[in-house]
């Protein structure tokens, strides 16, 4: 009997995901996250929680509804050192991270995995768009979904073999309407949901705010803008407060339109430059990860996302020492940032991830 | 396979029970304070139901007063005999102790928030233990409730109540035990153990949920917490539920019948168990008193070990068991039963419950034995140093 955690947020993927599983005949246990999160009371008021007590109680139900059982797992420490902290230290050092990415890595795939098989399972299932097919040597292979937009290849990138081998994404083979048409036929009761958001743990989504108040002292001390070649044009209000490729709201005059190059912590300087010093042709990553387990040798033609939600661009990916990629790209990019991952396809097929470093 | 060794938190209710229930929800569905046939069939039935607990806790039967459940009885217990004493000029000094179950506990809280009252929490020892002496060290002139319970529901110890309340009455302070643990487990004669007034709960004796008990001896000033249409001598109104009421009063009635042969079962299974598990499993200790603890109770604390995890990996092959700290959303706290008795935040996490019933067999007991060193194990290897 094969025995299948699903991971349940109470939303309509996972229990979509969970309710095949059972229709599929396996062995499943609803498990949930309680993740740390910031008190609604902060901000504007929390609208953009994670595993808030309603969202529980529809997991809960909708596992009563399937028959299995669901246990809430207490994921507060590791998640609040492993994911948050993160977060606060990087965005310290200028650098912007995709807690998700981090999150899969560290949180999901690891310490709920480990939960998961612990626990005797063989498998832990997650309700993410992506698809799982074997290579004839067995190994297994990451694709992105049918549909480019619900696509979340992306953030799964970082799984290596081992922890492909115990992964299942049953929806990964479906579309969201089509999954929402199951939600309704399954008769679970979430078809209407919205999906969640990044950044689970914020009160209200507002990530500068929360920087503000648990980032160390002088995060957002104020500084000089200057240009690539030093000449200072005005002070910025904090690093913080900045990102890469933006142009608006910098407050500093110029004869043509200045964008955001570098936000320099060292120094704690917004460097700023013209939309041609901001174009990039290449970019290097660090901790590459290659699902298949094997590095390249050669040089390798790619297509590569540099965020979540941007376009995949041709490039040519040259392997580095030390875990280290340099992609050349075809056309030049006006927002490579450090410290989001550099995700690689050839066709629908994800070869692995890196993490911008410059 | 399936074991349930969670009896602490609740029983199923026996058939003899059930049988005597029944014919209340729609054959003799009267309200007892109506005027006609209906109703005395109804009032008869509450009140058989009176005589016979008010005959096994040894007192009159209008001493007791039928709520809604152990907490509800810890509340009216509690916070209507400090408001009363209050009123009547007495003080506002409460003593309990940090062991109490949240109904005891909470309600002290609250009426040192709300309600300007001052409350002394106990020290305890590691066994969950009070002396007379450690009472009496902390009673003053203006103290009007000691509220200290019979059995603890996490740790199983049994506190010497007779005495304790003995140091109570010598200051003219009304003392209350929370029950609810002891219920079918223990020898519940009011007037052997001089208590002013003792909680109960129906479904810890093999009786039906939502219905509890609450002795309060004659004279004992009570401020009722719900107020009415004067049932339960003006001490509880709402109408009463009446099979729930015939229930508990035939549970207890079995309980009673049946203590010798229950009670020695319970304590066979219980000591057939935690022989096996400190024999064979390392860093475990026995939490509560050894020799003075619930019949039924066995309670541990495992080191480096979450309690959560081992619920549902225990669960999962097929056992119930408890602990307390876990927790069904997910954000279980260190176990404050556990801080009190001294362990450290290696240990807090890690308290099991295993509470056995009548149906518990040496079977049952042995593949407990048997599946918990692996699963603990397995639990372990978990840990997260934060």
């Amino acid at each position: 009997m094969t025995t299948v955690v699903v991971a349940m947020s109470g939303g309509v993927d996972s229990s979509v995901a969970a309710a095949l599983l059972v229709q599929q005949g396996y062995t499943v246990i609803g498990m949930m996250m309680r993740l740390w999160a910031e008190d609604t009371t902060v901000g504007n008021g929390g609208h953009n929680r994670c595993c808030t007590p309603d969202q529980m109680a529809d997991a809960r139900r909708i596992a009563s509804d399937l028959g299995i059982p669901f246990y809430v797992l207490d994921t507060r420490e590791v998640f609040r050192r492993d994911i948050v902290q993160f977060f606060i230290d990087q965005h310290a050092e200028g650098v912007t991270p995709n807690p998700c990415l981090a999150c899969n890595r560290h949180i999901r795939f690891e310490w709920l995995l480990n939960n998961a098989l612990a626990m005797g399972a063989d498998y832990l299932a997650t309700g993410h768009y992506a698809r799982l097919t074997h290579a004839e040597d067995g190994t297994v292979e990451l694709r992105k979904a049918y549909t480019a937009e619900k696509d979340q290849s992306y953030v799964l990138s970082v799984l290596t073999q081992e922890k492909l081998q115990r992964a299942m994404f049953p929806i990964g083979e479906y579309t969201k309407p089509q999954v929402r048409e199951m939600a309704a036929s399954f008769g679970l009761p979430v078809a209407s949901k919205s999906d969640s958001q990044d950044l689970c743990f914020l009160g209200d989504g507002d990530y500068r705010r929360f920087l503000r108040e648990n980032g160390p002292a002088g995060m957002f001390e104020v500084g000089p803008i200057v240009t690539t070649d030093g000449q200072e044009l005005g002070t910025h209000t904090g690093l913080p407060n900045y990102t890469i490729g933006q142009r608006k709201g910098l407050g500093v005059a110029a004869a043509e339109p200045l964008y955001v190059l570098e936000l320099d912590t060292k120094a704690n300087r917004l460097i700023v430059g013209t939309r041609d010093e901001l174009g990039r042709d290449w970019l290097t990553a660090k901790q590459m990860s290659w699902i298949s387990g094997q590095v390249p040798i050669t040089p390798l033609e790619v297509e590569v996302k540099i965020r979540y939600k941007a376009h995949p661009v041709p490039a040519l990916a040259t392997p580095l020492d030390g875990g280290r990629l340099h992609l050349q790209l075809n056309d030049p990019l006006r927002d490579v940032t450090p410290g989001q991952g550099a995700v690689l396809y050839q066709d629908d097929l994800c070869l692995g991830s890196g993490i911008i470093e410059r | 396979m399936s074991i349930y060794l969670d009896h602490s938190a609740t029983t199923p209710v026996d058939d003899r029970v059930l049988e005597a229930m029944l014919p209340y929800f729609s054959q003799h569905y009267g309200n007892p304070s109506s005027i006609h046939q209906w109703g005395q069939m109804a009032e008869a039935a509450v009140e058989r139901a009176r005589r016979t607990i008010a005959g096994i806790l040894n007192c009159r039967p209008d001493e007791i007063i039928f709520t809604s459940c152990g907490s509800e009885s810890d509340n009216l217990a509690v916070r209507g005999a400090a408001v009363a004493a209050r009123h009547a000029g007495k003080g506002r000094h409460l003593i309990t102790q940090p062991l109490e179950h949240s109904a005891v506990g909470k309600t002290c809280r609250q009426l040192e928030t709300y309600f300007d009252f001052d409350c002394t929490y106990l020290p305890v020892d590691s066994q969950g233990q009070i002396t007379p002496t450690v009472l009496e060290n902390a009673m003053r002139d203006d103290t009007t409730v000691v509220s200290l319970m019979l059995a603890n529901n996490e740790i199983g110890t049994l506190l010497p109540i007779a005495e304790l309340a003995a140091v109570a009455h010598a200051h003219g302070t009304v003392f209350h035990t929370d029950a609810v643990q002891a219920g079918g487990q223990v020898v519940l004669d009011v007037q052997a153990l001089g208590v002013d007034m003792l909680s109960l709960s129906g479904h810890k004796f093999y009786g039906p949920k939502g219905v509890g008990v609450l002795y309060v001896r004659e004279g004992t000033p009570l401020v009722p917490s719900q107020s009415g249409g004067s049932h339960e001598f003006g001490l509880r109104s709402g109408t009463h539920n009446v099979p729930l009421i015939v229930g508990i009063a035939k549970a207890l009635e079995i309980a009673d019948a049946e203590f010798e042969t229950h009670t020695a079962h319970y304590k066979a299974m219980r000591d057939r168990l935690i022989e096996g598990i400190l024999a064979h499993l390392p860093d475990v200790e026995l939490t509560g008193d050894a020799q003075r603890r619930l019949p039924s109770h066995a309670s541990f604390v495992f080191k480096h070990t979450d309690a959560n995890m081992l619920l549902m990996q225990l669960d999962m092959r097929g056992i119930a068991a408890s602990s307390g700290s876990a927790c069904k959303v997910g954000n279980p706290a260190p176990s404050a039963v556990l801080q009190a008795l001294g362990y450290d935040e290696a240990w807090t996490l890690g308290g099991l419950r295993l509470t056995v019933g009548r149906q518990t067999t040496a079977a049952d007991i042995d593949s407990v034995l048997e599946i918990l060193p692996e699963t603990v194990k397995a639990v372990r290897q978990l840990w997260v140093t934060a």
